[in-house]
């Protein structure tokens, strides 16, 4: 009887789910091309008018079609000195990411061997905490012995934005790592050191590449600790970029220009190592 | 400690101290092994703070040259009178609010798009990740160009479409949800993988037996995805709450508090506290206050996500299982 009584309004039923299937048929693909437009739209925006002259990036309506021009790239690296600052941001990154390592793989391999849980909570207490609240009072201290605009001052600050990410990343690697393996070299006679330089830290080369990727973009990106610390001499991409609208004129073509040096390598990076970044930028969740 | 002695008799004698210090390193590898990081975590994050809070208990000021003399809680009193200050602490949750709810819901619903079988599905993914790696202050500048009141694509297009042209950051009503379409842009993408992620994780049984019972795609979705794909909302939502609520880069570098103080959040205020008028007690006063009040929201929305504790469990295995090694 019930059955029946389903019967009547289940035809009804489907012919409107019929009518909602067309619509959605046509609806699915619209919404995920407008996603990627969303998306991309300003990548797009910053690449075309990067080859634009100061006229044509004002000019109105847009121009989709025009003679495209090096002199931005040119002025960027000649008369705005880029050269000196990508050194600057390379050094940066790369000696924050060593020392990040350095600290962060042996604190995460303890985590994750013996599960610190404590440990771990202050690590991502170390990511809750506004930068700002470190950075003055570290600001006055760099001041008083004269490491401003260093980059010691720079590498220490930058490592301790990358420290937390660099452990969340390698402590899941750490995890996944059979405990036989390690149980194994024990048993053959290496000490633990042994082991995890053997052992332990070969096989953990995805995390380790992970790690130093993330920790490297954030390095590269870091926008205030380096306004404040990196003023003239060890002055970071980021800055240099923010420096350009400080004239009364923007240059528009030029900014674009400078957007573009300081973004795509760290696309490609991110395109390159995809796979691994996901995990590494959702670590935090599922670990958190 | 039975695999530690075997080595150690092994060894030829000579290479007794060796086999010692490692036997050191062994026995203590626990605490010997996170002590750098712990060091210098304390030394260059735990004492900067404590020292902040000494200073915020003094009239340092740089800018006026006023020594650091202890003066008690004279900057916080002066604190609570300020209404350059407590506008900065409305604005950054009406910011953080604004942001990370657009995010949430729009992130929920990129994310379930995505959740299916078409062509450049891996395309898109890939795509998702640009926004949140490109440098902020890059993505400043373009917005930047893209919001110009004049020659702004933005309002060009408006203007072709006959829908009113908005100041967007020139303007002091519009600047807040002009910065919040930048967040939004930039950090939408990180609630759409970590809701991939989740959705990945979910057991299957439900959706048969929905299906065999003919439930609608939008019923699956409303009482079967959604109320499983819980845990992971709240996870994203925390992780876009702690960061909104530092936003720096986009702001500073796309207004830098302006016009006037209308986006000037308490980030913003301290920075200029402490790097435009140098009055170091009082911008450590506020620096206390900043820090609480990160604090005070990650701890209530983590104890918001403990009652839930065993689901949370689970679907962090779940979400792990399918990524890990």
């Amino acid at each position: 009887m019930a059955s029946r009584a389903m019967a009547a309004p289940g035809a009804a039923e489907v012919r409107r789910r019929d009518l909602g299937a067309i619509v959605g048929r046509s609806a699915y693909p619209l919404a995920i091309v407008l996603v990627f437009i969303f998306f991309l739209a300003p990548f797009f925006w910053m690449i075309l008018n990067s080859f634009k002259t100061p006229i044509e990036v004002i000019s109105l309506p847009p121009k989709l079609v025009f003679q495209p021009t090096l002199a931005n790239y040119e002025n960027v690296f000649a008369s705005q000195q880029f050269g000196r600052y990508l050194v600057n941001s390379l050094v940066i990154g790369a000696g924050s990411v060593g020392l990040g390592l350095l600290l962060g793989v042996p604190a995460a391999f303890a985590i994750a061997r013996w599960d610190q849980r404590r440990l771990a909570t202050g690590i991502l207490l170390a990511r809750i905490v506004p930068g700002i609240t470190f950075l003055v009072p570290l600001f006055i201290v760099f001041r008083q012995f004269k490491l401003v605009d260093t980059y010691a001052s720079l590498i220490l600050a930058h490592t301790l934005v990358g420290l937390p990410f660099i452990v969340t990343v390698m402590v899941p690697f750490f995890n996944a790592i059979p405990r036989e393996l390690e149980e194994a070299a024990r048993v053959d006679g290496a000490s633990l050191l042994q082991t995890l330089r053997m052992v332990i830290l070969p096989i953990s080369g995805p995390g380790i590449v992970t790690a130093s990727i993330l920790a490297f973009v954030f390095s590269w990106n870091n926008f205030m600790f380096s306004v404040v610390l990196a003023t003239n001499r060890t002055k970071t991409l980021p800055v240099a970029v923010y420096n350009f609208i400080s004239y009364a004129q923007i240059d528009w073509g030029g900014l674009m220009a400078a957007a573009v040096v300081i973004t795509v390598p760290v696309l490609i990076l991110a395109l390159l190592t995809q796979r691994y970044i996901v995990r590494g930028l959702t670590a935090g969740a599922v670990k958190g | 400690m039975g695999t530690v002695a075997r080595p150690a008799a092994a060894m030829p004698p000579r290479r007794s101290r060796a086999a010692a210090s490692a036997g050191f390193v062994d026995r203590n590898a626990k605490w010997l092994f996170p002590l750098p990081a712990l060091a210098f975590v304390a030394l260059l994050m735990v004492f900067p703070i404590l020292y902040t809070g000494y200073n915020s208990l003094t009239g340092w000021d740089l800018g006026t040259g006023r020594p650091a003399t202890f003066i008690g809680f004279g900057n916080y009193a002066t604190l609570a009178g300020d209404g350059r200050f407590l506008a900065a602490v409305g604005r950054t949750f009406v910011f953080t609010a604004l942001a990370v709810g657009v995010e949430v819901v729009l992130g929920i619903a990129i994310a379930l798009l995505l959740h299916r079988e078409f062509r450049g599905r891996r395309l898109l993914t890939s795509i998702l990740l640009l926004p949140m790696m490109a440098t902020p202050v890059a993505i400043a500048m373009v917005w930047l160009l893209m919001y110009e009141p004049t020659a702004g694509i933005v309002n060009f297009l408006l203007r072709q479409a006959h829908l009113p042209t908005p100041l967007w950051i020139a303007g002091p009503d519009s600047v807040i949800p002009a910065l919040v379409l930048v967040d939004v842009w930039e950090w939408t993408p990180m609630v759409v993988l970590i809701t991939l992620a989740g959705l990945a994780g979910l057991p299957s049984d439900p959706f048969e037996a929905a299906r065999v019972d003919g439930a609608s795609g939008w019923q699956v979705t409303r009482l079967i995805t959604l109320p499983l794909l819980v845990p992971t909302i709240v996870v994203a939502t925390l992780l876009r709450l702690i960061d909104a609520l530092k936003t720096f880069d986009i702001i500073y570098g796309m207004t830098g508090g302006g016009p006037g103080f209308a986006s000037e959040t308490l980030n913003i205020f301290t920075y200029q506290q402490a790097f435009q008028y140098f009055s170091f007690g009082y911008a450590a006063s506020v620096l206390i206050v900043f820090f609480a009040i990160v604090l005070g929201v990650s701890l209530l929305f983590t104890s918001l996500r403990r009652d839930p504790a065993r689901p949370v469990d689970e679907q962090r295995r779940a979400v792990e299982q399918p990524s890990g090694v």
